[in-house]
């Protein structure tokens, strides 16, 4: 059986699509969240030289990679967008900025809060924890651009060109805050060398997933509420029953 | 009537926007007020030990280079927006990309060669050396060029919006931290006794990179904005 | 004798922000044809022009120049055509002569101090041809930027509102370069809300609702 996959592309199909599909999302997240957090915080043994403030990192860790990694896929789909001038491409890449963003900021937040204990102070300027604040000023530049055109397409593919330049330029960025950092610290901070624990690395793997489903359950939730607003003058919108 | 190559159009370009900036020559001088003026508050607000503010001097430079060529930037497109010859510049024969180059070369030559060539005077208020006054010349003089290039793309993207000017260097800013690091990493490794060469072949590395790039997805940022 | 068209519009439908201007809009123009837009304020004349050059991509439908899309013609189809839009596209700061060269070097035309004279005086600009435009009224300004039909041989002019704050003398004279371009195998499409009537050629009306 040959499904139409461009059927979905679309966003009038794609919007009642997506409603069906996040709760397949958004269940098993809260569920991976509170096995994962329970491992993190009850299972998994005190670090013997962190002690029990260490056990932040099975939020930190997650969110650190998804914050970036939540960024190329942004740019991928804008540059999508941009090439093949699919709407619902670039809809996708609206939607997942601010969650981006969210985890930039909860990897900042948590970052501090775990840099008090271990460094004595809330914020050092270490090459992750600073490249993660230009990836937060990245992700910021691109809502702000994007919350700044009012005409939906010019938006969109402006926003578009921003993130590809933004993506281009991250691994320059990153490189030069790390030789950066080394040239101005002599002792970096290392994560403890021993081995993770089996609990721990469980834990961590576990909120990872929880936090990927979440950013789906909630990019999708996200982008039915921009295509209900971009196509708020259609007829298929006004003859939803949630909207008449 | 002959016809134009490409480079005379691209000297026309930059011809036509220097001829523009002499006869308003306040924009100009504004830009470099402000440069010389940030450049001296620092003092102001740290305190007057020449030892702290020659470890600093770099840094502070470049920042204020940084925060003038913000400065200026909402301006590079802006007047030929509002007037119609952007217009006549996306109709011209030649590549959109050639003409964004043109006024990319335009722009640096009328604000980031101006820092550079002032930089040496706000060096010796800081107390810095001759050989890291040069280096910081040079330094200025690689990587500012990087300055109008990534400006030029985000003057593109917010061309006729509303408070486009602080929009533009919330999206530019960013894009510019290498050039920061290794602008002011060039002057700090002279201090320490090393070599610069490698801090100022990365900022060339930069240069390069950014002008085979920058005005084709500039151009690209212009034909969005006007449609 | 009936040319074959160089301009073809085929099924174009345009937008504004979420406002379907027009749709379906079909039309070719042939060499010496003269082509009025007409519609209310509102109804898509200027987005419709800007469409031909390439600004402004159709939601549906092409443009075609002798038979091949605009977008695919790279920046050599820019080389025969000009436009005059709303806007003057002239720099207050510089003087009439040098606005004039400036804008014939951006269509890609280097010209002589004198062939720039020769055009802004045909246009009515004698002895403003140093003075800032700063100085000059908006209709000798409009006469600055309409001297850039003189210059060059593009085949399609597009012309937004030529008229606009031109005296009467002005309208007769522009009625007569029209004129010229057309028998010299030229042709133009253009706006206006007043009336351009040129001798021995027949205005083709669309209209736009």
């Amino acid at each position: 059986m040959a499904i139409n996959w461009f059927k979905y592309s679309a966003p009038s199909t794609f919007y009642g699509l997506a409603g069906k599909l996040i709760p397949f999302f958004a269940w098993p997240a809260v569920i991976l969240f509170a096995i994962g957090l329970y491992i993190g915080f009850f299972v998994a043994p005190t670090d013997a030289v962190q002690s029990e403030a260490y056990r932040i990192i099975f939020i930190h860790v997650p969110a650190s990679i998804l914050s970036m990694f939540i960024y190329l896929i942004m740019a991928g789909y804008a540059a999508l967008g941009l090439i093949f001038n699919t709407r619902l491409s670039s809809m996708m890449a609206q939607a997942l900025a601010p969650t981006g963003a969210l985890f930039a900021f909860i990897s900042l937040w948590t970052g501090a809060l775990w840099g008090k204990p271990m460094w004595g102070a809330w914020w050092v300027w270490d090459a992750r924890l600073t490249s993660e604040l230009i990836l937060l000023f990245l992700y910021l530049g691109f809502i702000a651009l994007q919350a700044s055109i009012e005409d939906p397409r010019r938006a969109d593919k402006a926003s578009a060109l921003l993130a590809i330049v933004g993506s281009v330029n991250v691994p320059i960025i990153y490189f030069s805050v790390k030789w950066w950092n080394t040239l101005h610290q002599g002792a970096t901070i290392k994560m403890t060398g021993t081995s993770m624990h089996v609990a721990m690395q469980q834990a961590m793997f576990i909120v990872l997933v929880a936090c990927w489903l979440y950013v789906i359950a909630v990019a999708l939730a996200r982008v039915r509420s921009i295509i209900l607003e971009r196509e708020r003058n259609t007829q298929w919108v006004s003859e939803l029953k949630e909207v008449r | 009537m002959n016809k134009l190559s490409l480079f005379g159009l691209l000297g026309l370009v930059i011809r036509r926007d220097l001829l523009l900036a002499m006869r308003r020559r306040a924009d100009v001088l504004t830009t470099l007020i402000f440069f010389v003026m940030v450049v001296s508050l620092f003092p102001l607000g740290v305190g007057p030990e020449p030892e702290m503010l020659r470890k600093m001097a770099s840094g502070v430079v470049w920042v204020a280079a940084l925060l003038a060529s913000m400065l200026s930037l909402p301006r590079m497109f802006s007047a030929d927006h509002a007037d119609g010859t952007l217009e006549q510049m996306m109709l011209a024969p030649q590549s959109l990309s050639v003409l964004v180059l043109g006024k990319i070369l335009a722009h640096w030559t009328l604000s980031g060669l101006p820092l550079a060539l002032i930089a040496p005077v706000l060096g010796l208020q800081f107390d810095m050396s001759v050989q890291a006054l040069w280096i910081l010349v040079l330094a200025l003089l690689l990587g500012t060029p990087v300055l109008s290039m990534i400006g030029a793309v985000g003057a593109a993207l917010t061309l006729g919006l509303r408070g486009g000017g602080v929009l533009v260097s919330l999206l530019v800013l960013p894009l510019c931290i290498p050039v920061l690091i290794f602008g002011a990493g060039a002057v700090e490794a002279v201090n320490g006794g090393m070599s610069a060469v490698s801090n100022l072949a990365l900022l060339g590395a930069f240069t390069l990179f950014a002008l085979v790039f920058t005005p084709f997805v500039a151009a690209q940022a212009l034909r969005i904005s006007m449609e | 004798m009936q040319q074959t068209p160089l301009l073809e519009v085929k099924n174009i439908a345009c937008e504004r922000g979420d406002h379907r201007l027009f749709s379906g809009l079909n039309f070719t123009l042939a060499p010496g044809e003269l082509m009025q837009v007409q519609g209310a304020n509102g109804s898509g004349k200027t987005t419709l022009l800007r469409t031909l050059c390439g600004f402004v991509q159709p939601v549906q439908g092409s443009v075609h120049w002798c038979g091949q899309d605009i977008g695919e013609w790279d920046d050599d189809f820019h080389a025969e055509m000009c436009y005059l839009g709303h806007l003057n596209a002239i720099k207050d700061e510089l003087s009439a002569l040098e606005n004039l060269q400036m804008s014939a070097g951006l269509a890609g035309y280097t010209v002589s101090d004198q062939q720039a004279v020769a055009a802004l005086r045909r246009m009515g600009l004698q002895r403003r041809e140093h003075l800032p435009v700063r100085v000059l009224s908006q209709g000798q300004r409009r006469r600055v930027a309409l001297a850039r039909l003189l210059i060059g041989d593009a085949h399609l002019w597009i012309l937004d509102e030529p008229l606009t704050a031109l005296d009467v003398g002005a309208v007769g004279l522009m009625q007569e370069l029209i004129g010229e371009h057309l028998s010299n195998g030229g042709m133009t499409i253009f706006t206006t809300h007043q009336p351009l009537q040129v001798s021995g050629v027949q205005t083709r009306q669309l209209m736009l609702s």
